[in-house]
């Protein structure tokens, strides 16, 4: 194999006009105002998304917020298996398990509480669950909120979407 | 009225509409920055604060970041000098607003049968005053470095100080041409001299008369100002944020104030010497007066509303250009800076004050 010679393209050399700097911020100055007034006028090259009234729409296999999900009567599919608990890395999700009124189903969740400020979104307890009761296919993450209770997610907040 | 009394009442008067005025622009210009950043950068800018759901463009920001301000934890750090500590935002804000004592805001007016000059003291040394006092900030930039005990801050105070007394030279050799042009340091002087015409066509203004003169005092300005391309003492990228680093609530809003009063106040300062302050192009006492000898004529109240109207236009103008610069060069590497004051500058303005002088002293003018 020979060594060959690359040629590597050099930045050139500046001409007089450019060296001296001031013609050139003038014409930066005139791309930024041309930015300016452009956005002034029109609206729409602007990047900034107005977040909460306009939303991204996020990718469908986007990992959001958890719903648990329903049976057709409207309890909850859940059967408190803490299976999702269980493989929870962040161990933020708090189930008390009661007895099942519906004799074909053994256990209920009484609480399910997903702390949403300790979850880290791995999506581990939605693979965990055996019977689907728990999706993240909200399209949206945790919305901000002003004390940690309210970002403790209990199962009526869980169940509403 | 007592005459004593009424000159009394005029100075009181005078000294709280020029500070309201500069004091409302620094205000407006906080939110201006940016809300023009916003819009240069494809952005929006803040647009939220609201009173009663009024949002008005995001104008009541300054407002909040006000109140957000005092309200905050009055705190001084742990190996701070406690006393330096908290003076260093005043010597950085004071010597600032004494500044204005001396601009010409509008010509004189005639009240109560009594002239009275839209300036707060006509210095005789006028310009020299405010090289003087605007000297004095550094005094609180690297007072505020030193005394927060911290390394950072001390790096930003003694490059501030380097910078400013690097470009301060440059600055006053700029000017020089135009004392010589217009014979005097008196600021109401320069602007009246500006009024005339020059070779019968342009408005004999500093621009024209002395434009490298413009061009290197417009730099060193900015350099002045801690103004990117030169706010190198603030420097986020390396620095933290420089001298106020250690500074919260109230004191570090001095520290912007300040900054935002130094941008007022310089674009107050380059319309008067470099834009005819007051003066409107083709404005006389009683009307229009234009080269080819054409014009007509307005009244004494309209005529005093344009030249006012006229200064203030200016100073916006100037302290827009600011913003304007500051977002679009990126900010100069501290060796450049000190090369571009000490090698560049300092030669051309010896070299424009000498052939002001040459041209001044030819034969037969
Ligand atoms: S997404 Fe991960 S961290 Fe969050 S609750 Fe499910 S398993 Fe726990
Ligand atoms: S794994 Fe599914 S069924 Fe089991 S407790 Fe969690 S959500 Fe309920």
């Amino acid at each position: 194999m020979t060594i060959g010679i690359r040629k590597v393209a050099r930045p050139r050399e500046m001409t007089f006009p450019e060296s001296l700097y001031l013609v050139e911020i003038v014409k930066g100055l005139g791309v930024t105002m041309g930015h300016m007034l452009r956005n002034i006028v029109r609206q729409e090259g602007i990047m900034t998304m107005e977040y909460p009234e306009v939303r991204r729409r996020m990718p469908p296999r986007f990992r959001g917020r958890h719903r648990l999900m329903r049976r057709p009567d409207g309890s909850p599919r859940c059967v408190a298996c803490y299976c999702c608990a269980t493989a929870c890395p962040a161990k933020c999700i708090t189930i008390v398990a009661g007895e099942s009124p519906d004799p074909a189903v053994e256990k209920y969740p009484v609480r399910f509480d997903i702390d949403m400020l300790r979850c880290v979104f791995c999506g581990l307890c939605v693979e965990a669950c055996p019977c689907d009761a728990i999706r993240m296919d909200t399209g949206w993450f945790t919305p901000p909120d002003d004390s940690r209770e309210k970002l403790i997610f209990t199962i009526d907040v869980l169940l509403e979407k | 009225m007592n005459p004593a009394l009424f000159d009394l009442v005029v100075a009181v008067a005078r000294i709280a509409v020029m500070l309201a005025f500069c004091l409302t622009l620094v205000v407006v210009f906080t939110w201006v920055e940016r809300k023009g950043a916003a819009y240069i950068q494809d952005r929006r800018g803040p647009n939220r604060a609201a009173i009663f759901g009024i949002r008005a463009w995001g104008l009541f920001h300054p407002m909040a970041d006000a109140l957000k301000f005092l309200f905050k934890e009055d705190f001084i750090p742990d190996r701070a000098h406690r006393l330096f500590y908290q003076i260093a935002p005043m010597f950085a804000l004071a010597p600032v607003i004494m500044t204005i004592a001396v601009i010409p805001f509008g010509p004189d007016v005639t009240l109560f049968g009594r002239r009275i000059a839209l300036q707060i003291a006509d210095l005789n040394v006028g310009i020299l005053y405010i090289f003087a006092v605007s000297g004095m900030t550094v005094y609180g930039v690297v007072l505020a470095g030193w005394s927060s005990g911290s390394k950072y801050p001390l790096l930003g105070g003694l490059r501030s100080s380097a910078q400013m007394l690097s470009y301060e030279v440059s600055m006053g050799l700029s000017l020089m041409g135009i004392f010589m042009v217009f014979q005097s340091v008196r600021l109401s002087q320069i602007v009246a001299a500006q009024g005339g015409l020059l070779f019968g066509v342009l408005p004999k203004w500093g621009v024209f008369v002395q434009p490298l003169g413009f061009v290197l005092f417009l730099v060193a300005q900015y350099a002045e100002a801690n103004r990117t391309p030169f706010d190198l003492p603030e420097g986020e990228s390396e620095l933290v944020a420089g001298y106020h680093t250690e500074y919260g609530s109230f004191k570090f809003s001095m520290f912007m104030m300040a900054e935002y009063f130094h941008m007022v106040v310089g674009a107050a300062i380059l319309s008067t010497l470099f834009f005819g302050g007051w003066q409107f192009p083709y404005l006389g006492d009683t009307g229009f007066l234009f080269p080819g000898g054409a014009g007509f004529a307005l009244p004494p109240a309209l005529v005093f509303l344009l030249r006012i109207g006229s200064f203030v236009g200016k100073v916006v103008f100037f302290a827009w250009l600011y913003v304007w610069v500051r977002w679009t060069i990126p900010r100069f590497r501290y060796d450049q800076v000190m090369r571009l004051g000490w090698k560049m500058m300092l030669p051309l303005s010896l070299a424009n004050l000498f052939a002001t002088g040459l041209i001044l002293l030819l034969p037969g003018r």
